[in-house]
């Protein structure tokens, strides 16, 4: 379980620079981040290491954010660690909205960020197939 | 040198003014008498039809406003019985109120020889082939261009708008020499001319009536230029009669307003004083020989001058300088009024959505195009992409459907909308128009 922090940016040059300066101007530190972009507008989704001031932060600052239930998994850092875990998470019916990588990670493995339908469910399954994911606490203190 | 009823519209000016006069207390009496929202306005300022002995006292009269079309929807301001109309026409609105105007057979003759004058100005005689291409239905374009046509006697094309090609197919097979139609429309037939491929000597086409849209002279030097033609200017809107209220004259000097039928005062948009001849305000205008819908000191929103010299034409009706601007919010997009409001409305019936907007607007090959920018809230605002299109699909489809126009729409950050002491800015107007 993670709170990522999901900011929506016009397609504009200088948009990201701007949200990455207000942060890091507040000792934010950026773990992991993805953007879904369309022609117009994108929508960036940051693991950050202190998620409830970097919500107050982007909030003070006028941007349109949010905080969403994301999952962060981890798995072996070798060929095929990421295929097995969606072939699991495929056999049990869950959903991924999305998913990007974790900036950095631990010896030997590899942290991957999930979107899923239906968080608790998920939770469940990844305990049953001995799936191993991260505590919020450690994920931010990586 | 053309014209359609040379006793009126080459008129002494006295003689005029005693007719309008004579035609304006009338006019006066009757919506005294058959209007109560009128009796109402006139009661309420202390004015009573006999105090009308003077055309300066018209100034004594209160303005109509498109307020009171819609206090009064649909038929409140009418004169006449349902059972004396014969037509009904609207605004091209399709949210909120429209503007509804009723015709008895009298009105409808009247702006048939009101158009026909404008038609034969603009060079239209009995072997003329005229295609209207401005919408036929309850705006007034189509069919008003339509009467005045046939009421001239020439071959009249009800084309309506769209399919461009077929446009000017049927320009060229059919050997049209008048096109009737919104002046960007004209030069939107032109590029499809040109895709074509058709030789112009092939055509017929000496001039156009253009309108029901702001255009500029550089605009008008374009379509001339462009198509060898002739490009009049054509003045009208619903709450008077339709197009023919009025047209230029081969000088292109200014539109020559019908005087015999309408009387036409500049006043300050924002006093309401009545300003010396020759002064820049907004135009009103009062009808005199309305039946159905007779329209005591209508704001037309619309800034201009008059000037009131005898033309080298020998028309002796005031000229009102070509339409630039507007004392109100309204944007005319293709054709069709826009108001801020009715956007704004629009997008309060889309749940979280809120009124933080942007209208902006650009004339790209010719075409008006309407951008309309909303603020994303929180309340809206989805981490899936796909969400966030489904919302921006959602706007885009309730905004056509009840814009009655294609817009783009755009949805952006908040505060990224500019906004002035407080107050957003609405309107970001990039026309040259």
């Amino acid at each position: 379980m993670a709170k990522q922090i999901s900011v929506f940016l016009e397609n504009k040059s200088g948009r990201l620079a701007h949200v990455t300066k207000v942060l890091g101007d507040a000792g934010i530190n950026i773990r992991a981040l993805s953007i879904a972009d369309t022609s117009d507008f994108g929508i960036l989704r940051l693991i950050v290491n202190d998620p409830v001031k970097a919500y107050r932060i982007l909030k003070e600052e006028g941007f349109t954010a949010s905080e969403t239930e994301v999952i962060a998994v981890s798995m072996p850092d070798s060929p095929g660690g990421l295929a097995a875990v969606l072939d699991q998470m495929s056999e049990e019916n869950l959903n991924i909205e999305y998913l990007y990588a974790f900036l950095g990670m631990k010896d030997n493995e590899a942290l991957v960020v999930f979107k899923v339908e239906d968080i608790a469910k998920a939770k469940t399954s990844f305990n049953n197939k001995g799936i191993k994911f991260m505590e919020e606490q450690d994920l931010y203190q990586l | 040198m053309l014209y359609w009823d040379r006793e009126k519209e080459c008129m002494p000016r006295e003689e005029l003014q005693e007719l309008q006069l004579r035609r304006l207390k009338e006019t006066v009496y009757r919506v005294y008498s058959f209007v109560p929202a009128y009796r109402a306005k006139m009661d309420a300022v202390g004015v009573k039809p006999q105090d009308i002995k003077s055309l300066a006292d018209l100034q004594y009269l209160p303005f109509l406003t498109k307020q009171d079309f819609r206090d009064n929807y649909p038929f409140g301001l009418l004169a006449t019985p349902m059972r004396d109309v014969v037509r009904i026409q609207s605004s091209s609105g399709t949210t909120g109120k429209p503007t509804v105007a009723g015709y008895t057979r009298n009105d409808i003759e009247t702006w048939a020889q009101l158009m026909a004058r404008c038609l034969t100005s603009a060079g239209a005689t009995r072997d003329s082939v005229i295609q209207i291409t401005w919408g036929y239905g309850l705006f007034t374009g189509g069919l008003g261009g339509h009467y005045g046509a046939e009421k001239i006697g020439a071959a009249v094309l009800p084309a309506s708008g769209g399919n461009t090609k077929r446009q000017v197919q049927l320009m060229h097979d059919y050997g049209v020499t008048m096109l009737g139609c919104t002046p960007s429309y004209a030069l939107v037939i032109y590029e499809e001319f040109l895709n074509m491929g058709l030789d112009r000597s092939e055509f017929k086409f000496k001039s156009g009536i253009f309108g029901a849209e702001p255009w500029s002279e550089n605009m008008r030097k374009e379509i001339e230029s462009k198509w060898e033609i002739d490009a009049y200017d054509v003045y009208g809107m619903t709450e008077l009669v339709g197009p023919g209220v009025a047209i230029d004259c081969d000088y292109k000097q200014g539109l020559h307003l019908a005087e015999d039928h309408f009387i036409a005062e500049i006043i300050d948009p924002d006093t309401g004083e009545v300003l010396p001849e020759g002064s820049h305000g907004e135009l009103v205008i009062t009808s005199l020989t309305k039946e159905a819908l007779p329209i005591i000191r209508y704001r037309t929103r619309d800034l201009t001058s008059i000037n009131y010299e005898k033309c080298d034409c020998g028309r002796t009706h005031g000229r009102i300088q070509k339409i630039l601007g507007r004392s109100d919010d309204m944007l005319i997009i293709r054709g069709v009024n826009v108001f801020p409001s009715m956007v704004e409305s629009i997008l309060l019936q889309i749940p979280g959505i809120e009124p933080q907007y942007q209208l902006i607007v650009e004339r790209k090959n010719n075409l008006d195009r309407l951008e309309v920018q909303v603020e994303v809230s929180d309340k809206v605002f989805s981490d899936e992409v796909r969400k966030m299109e489904e919302l921006e699909a959602t706007i885009h489809r309730e905004l056509n459907s009840g814009l009655g126009i294609a817009v783009k729409v755009r949805l952006v950050e908040p505060k990224s909308i500019e906004r002035s002491e407080g107050k957003a800015k609405r309107i970001i107007d990039n026309r040259q128009i």
